[in-house]
């Protein structure tokens, strides 16, 4: 279709489409009127039968775990499909590396920048670890904790040490990593088959509420995710730096 | 007020789709696909939001304070690792679609057609 | 038997992760088996599950949240014996799709079988869970998995491009439906599938709630390519590899149809009560439209693939318009169709892959003649296309026959034109290739420029020698083959199908059996013959399949045999149908919108 006639079609269709939505949403509760029952009957019975004072992930890690086990799979096949998208092709070969990383600077950072960097790198990384373990407690988690701790590896590259970056998580192990999370989410969820009744159970004891060790499961379920984020996020990030940085075609 | 959140998804939701139907460029299209997504979340939590509640932490405050609905912040977090997850694989197919095509234009995207 | 509720799903990605984890280590033999015998198991476990659902359905609930009072906070799987058969039908295709793969097909360490037992573990989930947002979860993994491996050959350009149509595409049917789950949870507090069923029966249906079934049957009828949501789907068979498209075919394009049914009958059966003629009217016209379309599209085509990617979407829109009868008869005609069908479009995938391992092409014309060596192949290939012509007695026949039945007997008799059409075309168009390529009939042409580009870049997806076929790629497909003729033959399946649907269709009963585990019980299905009418359709469709096959290699092409002034005409219209499928996504996402606008206005205005 010409783009004059693209753009028509999709006039009509796009008006119509938010007539259809806006008459739909008119039926809708008015804004900070919600009065569901759903998240009142988990804010009535989850503290007493979990003991979680983060609802959000009491809901993720255990009342919807099959959910999180969907998503974190969800994270597991893309982060595969990039790998897989982006491996080498027949044509292309990895740069010629200098033998010491120290002497291969990307970015041209300056020396302050590189100093400010590095003493991120620590930050992000107890950072990224206290949301993860706190999961249960406070705002947070396993998907959030993940991001914050694979952004501390990054920071290398900020830095100008994105070869430094590599050495320290090459890919096969990035692979492992985020596979061994992902693993052991299910295997949590297995042992709610076997050690309680039903899959995805808690089945750990539950502990005094705001103690790190307690609802059960909670803190390990989060670990685990939050392990197979970084693996997955890092895996992610240096598939594409290498497609800018390192990758080139073969003359 | 009280319809301006809703309004909001709605608009987003096809600004975002004309975004992709305009787009002369997929990485702007990949963009534009992340803003349809955000009408989601904005309409999940828009639906789940009380007035005067608070967050649905209860480490400090009363457990039986008035707090927001909590599952469609469940809800939304999944929808954001969704968003992540595609953006990555479609930006990925962009890279190796720029190598092969030599562009990211749709239109010189010539190798399917009837 | 109860408690293996979550293992499908469960055990297929403890498989993937180990794939993927130790692919570096293990050996691709070792691979192969660890794939393929967690795959079996997953098909015995999900086997265990319809053996139980069909006793009484039950619901599992995760994490031991068991529902109080009617309302639920956990997620359940509502097992039900069309879901677990749905499931094993699944765990089959799979199990056969990696058995073809066995050894010769050029897999990357550990992603590719990792990949198909994702996939393998989200269909399980789709077709298992009672959940609303999880139903929507377990889609998304679906797709994910699907654009990955549709962009398998990267080293050619089509598969990038049909990857991205494919991706943006189906993104878009998913946040759909995340409107749509945000509406209904607003509405009713809940996201278990019986629990909103059970909340909507008992108000009339207002637009918030006409909508969401609206966005609802949008986002899954796109996976399912119904016209005009259908783009995608040509384009991603065309580039996907051939165990992939085997999957794609077989399986998860049906799954889009079963969750519209799905969605119906548990959610919003009570809701829509009253207006089941226009509900009715509109899933049959948009059947009706994708069956023809996709006929249409099917016969003009050239390039193998694509040609039985537009069968595809002519067979579903025949199990559209199936469903969107609305009665249990018709849907148990569906699920056999769908058995059917699936067995036989995946062999013969499956035997375009041997085509594509032995001369590196798809390409109709450019195979004329070359595969008269080819003998099992080619009777194979033919036996494929005798199939989807619905012979009597085999199974597509036998769901045929049943749709037809059930259109009869609520005033859709005309449908049975509609089924013979598609019989007619798809199965024509199938044996026109059998005997261009395995009996070298019919004029020959040049290639196609296009695709002899597309040759040029080709990497091989198969290895071993280029004169031989591999065994397992002959003898899946042939044993895919005789299970979709002969399933509608084994005594007392198809009737077990049909009390599978009649249990599907109660509605009351599902809330009463997933939230307050009740026994309810049903009375057995009889067994009914196919009428004398419907033994003369099929017949009908056969010699119509082999007059358009042999149009095709012998005769005149159509336009030539119409007066001057209507050939140019019907060329001018064929190449306007065809140009739109033009492969620019700004296109295909213009008549989505489109689509989804005019069948949500459609149903604000007619379900009022």
């Amino acid at each position: 279709m010409s783009r004059r006639g693209r753009l028509l079609l999709f006039a009509l269709g796009g008006a119509t489409l938010a007539a259809v939505l806006v008459i739909a949403e008119r039926g809708l509760p008015s804004f900070g009127d919600y009065h569901g029952v759903y998240g009142r009957v988990v804010q009535a019975t989850e503290p007493v039968l979990r003991r979680a004072t983060d609802l959000v992930t009491a809901l993720n890690f255990d009342l919807r775990a099959f959910d999180t086990v969907g998503e974190e799979f969800i994270l597991f096949a893309s982060v595969a499909g990039v790998a897989l998208i982006l491996r080498r092709m027949r044509d292309e070969d990895d740069r010629a590396l200098a033998s010491t990383p120290q002497e291969h600077r990307f970015t041209g950072a300056s020396d302050a920048l590189q100093l400010l960097t590095l003493a991120l790198v620590p930050t992000f990384i107890a950072l990224g670890v206290y949301v993860i373990i706190h999961g249960a407690l406070t705002p947070g988690g396993g998907f959030q904790g993940g991001i914050v701790l694979a952004a501390g590896p990054l920071a290398m590259l900020l830095a100008g040490r994105y070869l430094a970056l590599k050495r320290l998580a090459p890919v096969w192990a990035l692979e492992s990593v985020d596979a061994a999370g992902a693993m052991a989410y299910v295997l949590i969820g297995l042992g709610g088959l076997v050690f309680a009744s039903s899959a995805l159970q808690n089945f750990l004891p539950l502990g005094t509420p705001g103690q790190l060790l307690s609802a059960g499961t909670m803190p390990l379920s989060s670990i685990a995710v939050g392990i197979e984020v970084t693996g997955a996020f890092l895996l992610t990030w240096t598939e594409f730096l290498d497609q800018a940085l390192i990758v080139e075609r073969r003359h | 007020m009280s319809f301006y959140p809703y309004a909001v998804a709605a608009w987003l939701f096809v600004v975002g789709l004309w975004g992709i139907v305009a787009s002369e460029n997929l990485v702007r299209t990949v963009l534009c696909l992340t803003v349809v997504q955000s009408a989601t979340y904005v309409l999940l939590l828009a639906v789940g939001y009380r007035h005067g509640g608070a967050a649905p932490i209860v480490a400090d405050i009363p457990v039986h304070s008035r707090l927001v609905d909590p599952t469609v912040q469940v809800l939304v977090l999944t929808d954001v690792v969704i968003e992540a997850t595609v953006s990555a694989l479609l930006l990925a197919l962009v890279v190796q679609g720029h190598k092969r095509f030599g562009s990211v234009d749709p239109q010189q995207l010539r190798a399917l057609h009837d | 038997m109860s408690s293996l509720g979550a293992l499908p799903v469960l055990v297929a990605m403890l498989g993937a992760g180990v794939l993927v984890a130790s692919s570096a280590f293990i050996p691709r033999a070792g691979a192969d088996a660890l794939a393929t015998s967690v795959t079996a198991g997953v098909l015995v476990l999900c086997a265990l599950l319809l053996h139980r659902a069909s006793q009484s359905p039950f619901a599992y609930w995760l994490g031991g949240w068991r529902p109080r009072g009617g309302v639920t906070i956990g997620i359940s799987l509502s097992i039900d014996p069309m879901g677990a058969g749905v499931a094993m039908f699944a765990a089959l295709l799979v199990l056969a799709a990696l058995v073809y793969s066995i050894h010769y097909f050029e897999a990357v360490e550990g992603l590719f079988h990792g990949l198909m037992l994702v996939f393998l573990a989200a269909m399980a989930g789709f077709s298992l869970t009672g959940d609303l947002f999880d139903l929507i979860v377990f889609f998304e993994l679906m797709s994910t998995v699907a654009y990955a491996l549709t962009a398998y050959h990267i080293e050619e350009r089509a598969p990038i491009q049909g990857a991205i149509n494919f991706a943006i595409t189906n993104s878009i049917a998913g946040y759909a439906m995340f409107v749509a789950v945000a509406l209904l949870y607003a509405r009713t507090g809940a996201l278990n599938l019986a629990q909103i069923g059970a909340a909507l029966d008992h108000h009339h249906a207002d637009p918030l709630v006409i909508v969401a079934f609206a966005l609802l049957a949008v986002g899954f009828l796109t996976k399912a390519a119904v016209v005009p949501l259908h783009f995608w789907l040509a384009d991603a068979h065309a580039v996907a590899p051939a165990p992939v498209c085997v999957l794609f075919s077989g399986v998860m394009v049906e799954l889009g149809v079963y969750a519209v049914a799905r969605l119906y009958w548990e959610v919003f059966a009570g809701a829509l009560a009253g207006h089941v003629a226009a509900v009715r009217a509109i899933l049959v016209a948009l059947g009706v439209a994708t069956a023809l379309l996709g006929a249409l599209m099917c016969v003009l085509q050239r390039h193998v693939k694509r040609l039985l990617a537009f069968s595809t979407i002519s067979h579903v829109g025949v199990m559209v318009c199936g469903i969107g009868l609305l009665t249990p008869g018709a849907l148990a005609g569906v699920a056999t169709y769908a058995a059917g069908h699936g067995l036989a479009k995946a062999a013969l995938f499956m035997l375009t892959g041997v085509l594509l391992h032995r001369f590196a092409t798809v390409d109709e014309y450019d195979l004329h003649g070359r595969g008269r060596g080819l003998r099992v192949t080619g009777v194979l290939f033919a036996f494929g296309g005798v199939l989807l012509a619905a012979v009597p007695p085999l199974t597509m026949f036998a769901g045929k026959s049943l749709i037809e039945d059930g259109a009869g007997r609520i005033g859709y008799g005309w449908l049975s034109v509609v089924c013979v059409l598609v019989s007619m075309a798809t199965g024509g168009a199938v044996l026109r290739v059998a005997g261009r390529v395995f009996m070298g009939w019919g004029p020959s042409e040049g290639p196609d420029p296009a695709q002899a580009r597309a040759a040029e870049e080709r990497v091989d997806e198969t290895r071993g020698q280029r004169d031989r076929t591999p065994w397992p790629m002959l003898v899946v497909p042939a044993v895919l083959l005789a299970l979709g003729a002969a399933a509608g033959l084994v005594p007392g399946l198809v009737p077990r199908i049909a009390s599978a649907a009649a249990r599907f269709t109660d509605h009351p009963a599902y809330a009463a059996w997933v939230l307050h585990a009740a026994r309810p019980s049903w009375p057995a299905a009889v067994a009914v013959d196919p009428s004398g009418s419907a033994v003369l359709a099929g017949v009908l469709s056969v010699v119509g399949a082999v007059a358009v096959a042999a149009l095709g290699l012998f005769g005149r092409s159509l336009p030539q045999a119409l007066p001057r002034a209507a050939r140019e005409r019907s060329r001018t219209a064929l190449r306007a149908v065809r140009h739109l499928h033009s492969g620019h996504i700004g296109d295909y996402i213009a008549w989505w919108t489109a689509g989804a606008a005019a069948v949500g206005a459609t149903c604000l205005l007619a379900l009022r």
